[in-house]
């Protein structure tokens, strides 16, 4: 049996969470004070996500960069991947605010999407 | 020029979400002032998501955030101008301002909604030894090259402050192919959300070494690299130095609400959050100029800054429409036992909503757990509320019942106090 410590970020409170591992398999959760804390510790043992947001080059627009993200959250594990893909691409303007800049990042089935509008100038 | 009842220096979030509660609530004639090239302040750059929790119940970015209320402003035909600098705010309210198109021009507004959000503490303000060379940032500036200028200030990196733009630059920085080393915090806990600290530091396996500062910065053209030495009772510890090797520091080390124009104008300023010290309406010193977000007190929330601000549109309209308000009774609220401050700094019970709450917003002081946040009335206690934890880096939100305050009409001043739960 393995413990791991984790931190709850459903809230500001930030519960000191206590995990207990069996293999791959989460025993039990202790340390948090609602519901969010239990289900948070199970996912990021066993399937942490998180959005990814980085920035790709756009040509002729008001900024020389757009923001992204990624449409949904992705394995914790591509986030490199994914920032990683998106350096290579670059976007002409105008840009809007949800627009697809690349519709599967990183083999993760997601797409990732502007955040911001881009004028053409 | 044409004048305006309203006049709301900022466009950042503040600025917005006062402008649009303000024409909600019938205000016509409203400009916001801008210096910036686009509406949205701060909120430009901030491009990781997690705003909008509270207000659209949505993980936003802060560009998408900053979209949503820009989109309000527009929708509503609200005037702004953007590319222009306030010079001067007059104790009677003349707006001194100066753009390309306008030149200098002055404005005499009824009311002033000052939202010109806060500054990060440079280096001159830490007083670290060492060389002047090029390569030190603080955190926002990086943050601005890095997501809206499309540059990567350096590759090899020591932060000095845990503040929440440092956490989230030493992500971002990361993910850009540099290598963080270490964030170094002063003081025995970090400024920045639990949140960040999870999904920035641990995440990537960037130490953060808390009770450390920076004691050497080496390189006379490029920082070469940072001492770093543990701290006790706010001196090094001779012996814990160490050297990390780098090109970049950056400061992530608080930041100062932006109230150079509050001052000159003669707005009476807290010096606990050198912001000024406001009522229950979020009116200054001086009636008719109101103040909300990050030139008020630092917020840590986005959402947070958003309903203040809409709050200070409410009450400006409301002073626009009848006038300053005539009140025979202000109560001071003070602040003690582990409370540093609150918002607001008074109270005139004639002017609260009977069946509505006064939000009081404050921090404490350090890190405390198992206390209850306790407000009197004279010896009378009006409210109270256990906390399990709270922290310096996290703001307390109590929304008193006006009732409460109305049910002591013989109440000389109100206390926000912590006890033992």
């Amino acid at each position: 049996m393995k413990t791991v410590n984790l931190t709850c970020i459903g809230c500001p409170l930030g519960c000191p969470l206590t995990v207990e591992m069996d293999g791959a398999e989460v025993k039990s959760v202790t340390g948090n004070t609602c519901k969010n804390g239990d289900k948070y510790a199970r996912k990021e043992m066993t399937n942490p996500t998180r959005i990814v947001t980085s920035t790709v080059r756009v040509s002729g627009g008001h900024l020389p960069v757009v923001c992204v993200k990624t449409a949904t959250d992705v394995p914790k594990g591509k986030m490199f991947e994914c920032v990683k893909a998106l350096r290579d691409i670059e976007v002409s303007a105008p840009v809007s605010i949800g627009q697809v800049i690349v519709p599967d990042i990183a083999g993760t089935g997601v797409p990732v999407i502007a955040t911001k509008n881009i004028r053409s100038v | 020029m044409k004048e305006y009842d309203l006049v709301i220096i900022g466009g950042g979030p503040a600025g917005l979400a006062a402008a649009v509660a303000a024409r909600d609530a019938g205000i016509q004639d409203i400009l916001i002032l801008e210096r910036d090239n686009e509406l949205g302040g701060i909120l430009n750059q901030c491009i990781h998501n997690g705003f909008g929790l509270h207000t659209f119940k949505e993980e936003l970015t802060g560009p998408e955030y900053a979209s949503r209320f820009i989109q309000q402003v527009k929708e509503r035909n609200i005037e702004y101008k953007l590319g222009t600098m306030v010079l001067d705010l007059a104790q009677d309210k003349t707006v001194t301002a100066m753009n390309r198109e306008d030149g200098l021009f002055q404005l005499h507004p009824k009311a002033v909604i000052l939202a010109m959000g806060c500054r990060e503490r440079p280096r001159g303000a830490l007083n670290i030894p060492g060389s002047r060379p090029a390569g030190i940032y603080t955190a926002g500036t990086a943050q601005r090259l890095v997501n809206m200028e499309g540059y990567l200030p350096g590759r090899k990196v020591v932060i000095l402050g845990s503040g929440d733009i440092g956490l989230i630059m030493a992500r971002r920085m990361t993910l850009e192919g540099a290598k963080v080393q270490v964030v170094a915090e002063l003081l025995p806990y970090s400024g920045g959300l639990k949140r960040n600290i999870v999904q920035c530091l641990d995440d990537f396996g960037i130490p953060l070494k808390l009770s450390h500062t920076v004691v050497d910065i080496r390189g006379r053209k490029r920082v070469e690299g940072v001492t770093i030495a543990q701290v006790e009772n706010g001196k090094p510890v001779p012996g814990t130095e160490e050297y990390y090797e780098c090109d970049t520091l950056l400061l992530s080390c608080g930041l100062i609400p932006e109230n150079e124009l509050s001052r000159a104008a003669g707005v009476q300023l807290n010096p606990v959050t050198n912001g000024p010290a406001v009522n229950e309406s979020l009116e200054t010193s001086i009636p008719g100029v109101f103040a909300a977000g990050n030139v008020l007190h630092v917020h840590d929330l986005v959402d947070y800054v958003s309903e203040e601000a809409g709050a200070a549109g409410r009450h400006a309209a409301a002073y626009i429409r009848g006038g300053e308000a005539v009140t025979r009774k202000t109560l001071p609220i003070t602040c003690k036992d582990g409370v540093r401050y609150t918002v607001p700094l008074s109270v005139r019970p004639e002017c609260l909503d009977p069946e509505g709450t006064m939000t009081l917003r404050f921090r404490v002081g350090a890190v405390y757990t198992g206390k209850q946040i306790a407000i009197y009335a004279g010896d009378k206690l009006l409210y109270s509320r256990k906390r399990k934890i709270m922290a310096p880096g996290e703001m307390e939100t109590v929304e008193l019942k006006s009732k409460l305050i109305l049910d002591c009409p013989e109440a000389e001043e109100l206390c926000v106090k912590l006890e033992d739960a």
